[in-house]
């Protein structure tokens, strides 16, 4: 009884909360952010970028081809449940695209939003296997993902050791959720094909507790430690690598683990620490002029606006513009600038990121150029190192972006996507 | 006036002993039920489902579950996050092993494995008590979600760790799976949770609720009296297993759908489930639905009240939502110990005497 009193006056209120109607004529982007919580440090840059770069297209250009466009964010705290609530919440304000920025809440909402048909792009994230577009149909994941990661660290590595790192051993470092599971396939069938010993040391959330896992790597002195890490973990990490005196050109980092916020705390210590990327860093741009003009000055910037030409503020910019590129593709593709979440996919499967475009958009040269297709959703799965410098606080690129190995990772995705595809009854196929 | 014990005349033992003495308490629980059997699903949409009902249903459930244990039996258990893993990953191998056999049978299959774990982990409550067997709950937590992450027959072997439900159809409507209609899924754990409560209720009025009630109170004493502490005992944490167990097949199936336990039935999971019968109520069947509804919906209702209506940053919002909970928490054990349940006792006492206290 009192429950249901409970309950009713909750319903109410709550139905007050929720009922603010969708916005007419906008294009709807949530953006389900964390600000709170282990992960916040990683978050927090990356949906400030998201939003900063959407702000800059509606205060600048008047939104994606004449329609303005509409952040609705939601804090998910990197949990998964927080995450379906803010899914629920939002899908009916008639969302174009999600982009959770975490693997947990990915897996979460695949089956989801390919029943409700909303399109999910999971930039170097969430399910690597996506990249098969004709069992994954409403689920990208260029320009590269996590298997492309792993081969991108071993090549990495190859390089260093002139081709040879047979009867080597490389320690992976990593998170204990999906997330950091992703990799172990691959790096496993790498250690196959190139001879060395692969140690799997997991570090359970939130990943503050390292000590035994870094006494592990002390002890075993393995050649090369690569770090699936994110959140509080990257930073307690990094700091136990310098405990040990672990040489940090050894220590290869995940892109999700090459923020600025995760080797700022080691201090000196963490110079030479490297980390995969698939864009450019720094602010070296002539679009960050144009954000200091039309949102940063204006006042408009989302959170602190202090996290300007950061790795993940990158990632978030990069996040948005290749949203809103699709969205300008699907405008092109359907003549129509109100475009719905499924002509939204069309544009995404269409998409085409050229040097040209980027130059145009005032990012010359920051990410690699790739197409999408409807067999292959993943890109072309480039990336390249970048490695920090403690002394010029910065970080900057020491190779090229390089491809992955694709006959180790195509099989396997070909394997896993099949599997996916059996278990839930998809025929796949481009229609 | 309307709430009164008068003119109501009971004429049987069972009459004079039934859960809800006052007329007005029994129309009232009819009109829920047919409000909640009979109109609410036709208005429930995905948002309400999944974001309101399912988690208050499916907590309401393991918050009956550890109310069993803990609020009448008197064993504290930090082990519920681990029986919820339990009964999650029963579910998924019953799924995935025999696909025709029908969810609800899982669902209770899982109910009854976990209840055998719990039993398991109830071994020590025979030596040790109080904070001890806190202590030695935890270790059980501790243990099952490690050896969910460890062993990788238990995720059939997929290569991300997670388990996630494959699509099952209750009459012909899909109950599990992103195809599940939202009232279906809201009328599939509704029925559970009152089957959850029925058969709670039941067992404790009868001889095995007063036989864990005397544990409760005072062990020594209930073993003079002839209570046997063994199978009060274990029994407790069977049943209580059970509940919990259905809870955590609920939990992943039919609200989740696909889960990572460390993340989904970490220790954080045993500890909300704790503070909702805290704050609900130990020992009150009723208390557990209004714990769990306090700590389900106030914090969807406070989020939406400050980001939806009044449009206030995310972050900002998220730490003050911490705030006042932990707030309300604190003023309601400072007012009342026993929890909400006891303030509705209070007020239902009130209500008999208004409008004339003297």
């Amino acid at each position: 009884m009192a429950k249901t009193k409970m309950s009713v006056a909750g319903a109410a209120l709550l139905a007050a909360g929720v009922i603010a109607g969708p916005a007419a004529a906008e294009l709807v982007f949530p953006d389900l952010s964390y600000r709170t919580g282990p992960y916040a440090a990683n978050g927090i840059p990356f949906s400030d970028g998201y939003q900063d770069y959407l702000t800059l297209l509606n205060e600048r250009d008047g939104g994606i081809g004449g329609e303005m466009i509409e952040v609705i964010e939601c804090e998910t705290g990197y949990n998964t449940e927080k995450g379906v609530e803010c899914y629920e919440a939002t899908k009916g304000e008639g969302a174009l695209i999600y982009q959770p920025l975490s693997t947990g809440i990915t897996y979460q909402l695949i089956p989801k939003a390919t029943a409700d048909g909303i399109p999910m792009h999971t930039m170097g994230y969430g399910r690597t296997s996506a990249k098969n577009g004709e069992v994954f149909r409403w689920v990208f994941n260029y320009p590269a993902n996590y298997w492309d990661g792993a081969s991108h660290a071993i090549n990495h590595i190859l390089d260093v050791n002139d081709g040879d790192i047979s009867g080597k051993t490389i320690a992976l470092v990593y998170h204990n959720s999906a997330y950091g599971k992703e990799p172990i396939r691959t790096l496993e069938e790498l250690a196959e094909k190139h001879g060395y010993e692969l140690l799997l040391l997991p570090v359970d959330h939130p990943g503050q507790e390292q000590k035994s896992q870094w006494l592990q790597i002390r002890r075993a002195k393995p050649d090369n430690v690569i770090m699936w890490g994110w959140g509080v973990m990257n930073q307690v990490a990094i700091q136990e690598a310098v405990n040990i005196r672990y040489p940090m050109e050894n220590f290869i980092g995940i892109w999700w683990s090459g923020s600025e916020n995760d080797v700022l705390p080691a201090g000196d210590g963490a110079d030479g620490y490297k980390a995969l990327t698939f864009h450019n860093l720094g602010m070296d741009y002539p679009v960050y002029d144009d954000l200091k003009e039309y949102v940063v000055d204006a006042g408009m910037a989302a959170g602190a606006g202090d996290q300007l030409g950061t790795a993940l503020y990158n990632r978030g910019m990069y996040a948005a513009m290749l949203a809103a590129e699709a969205a300008r593709t699907a405008q092109e593709i359907h003549g129509t600038a109100q475009i719905t979440p499924a002509m939204m996919r069309d544009g995404m499967e269409a998409l085409e990121m050229t040097e040209e475009k980027m130059a145009g958009l005032g990012l010359p040269n920051f990410g690699p150029t790739f197409n999408v297709s409807c067999s292959n959703h993943g890109g072309d799965g480039l990336g390249a190192v970048a490695q920090w410098d403690a002394e010029a606080g910065s970080w900057s690129l020491i190779t090229d972006y390089g491809p992955s190995d694709g006959s180790v990772l195509d099989p396997l995705i070909s394997a896993d996507s099949m599997a996916y595809a059996e278990e839930n009854g998809i025929t796949p196929g481009c229609e | 006036m309307l709430y009164r014990e008068a003119g109501d005349f009971k004429t049987s033992y069972q009459a004079d002993n039934q859960t809800f003495p006052i007329r007005f308490d029994r129309v009232g629980l009819r009109v829920v039920l047919v409000l909640a059997l009979g109109v609410v699903p036709f208005f429930i949409n995905d948002y309400w489902a999944n974001a309101v009902a399912l988690p208050f249903l499916i907590y309401a459930i393991a918050a009956i579950g550890l109310n069993i244990l803990v609020g009448f039996c008197g064993q504290v258990s930090l082990g519920t996050g681990g029986f919820m893993a339990v009964g999650a990953y029963a579910t998924y191998k019953l799924m995935t092993a025999f696909p025709e056999v029908s969810i609800i049978i899982h669902v209770l299959l899982a109910g009854g494995i976990t209840a055998g774990v719990g039993v398991l982990f109830g071994l020590p409550s025979l030596r040790i008590k109080g904070f001890y067997l806190a202590v030695a709950t935890l270790a059980a937590q501790f243990f099952l979600v490690w050896l969910f992450n460890r062993v990788p027959w238990f995720y059939n072997y997929s290569a991300s760790g997670q388990i996630s439900a494959p699509e099952r159809e209750v009459l012909g409507y899909a109950v599990t799976g992103p195809n599940a209609e939202a009232w279906v899924t809201y009328l599939f754990c509704l029925l559970f949770l009152i089957f959850a409560a029925v058969v709670a209720r039941n067992l404790t009025r009868g001889t095995m609720g007063r036989s864990w009630m005397g544990i409760r109170d005072m062990d020594i004493a209930a073993e003079i009296i002839g209570v046997n502490p063994l199978s009060a005992k274990l029994s407790a944490f069977a049943v209580s297993s059970f509940f919990i167990g259905i809870a955590g097949a609920l939990f992943f199936a039919v609200y989740l759908g696909a889960v990572e336990v460390g993340e989904a039935f970490g220790i954080n999971k045993s500890f909300l489930v704790l503070f909702m019968i805290i704050i609900g109520g130990l020992g009150r069947i009723g208390g557990s639905l209004m714990g769990a509804a306090f700590l389900v919906l106030l914090p969807v209702l406070l989020k939406n009240v400050l980001v939806g209506s009044l449009g206030w940053p995310t972050d900002l919002a998220a730490h003050l939502e911490f705030m006042i909970v932990g707030a309300l928490i604190v003023t309601f054990l400072v007012a009342e110990p026993h929890g909400l349940a006891q303030l509705w006792r209070v007020a239902k006492e009130k209500l008999r005497l208004w409008p004339f206290p003297h």
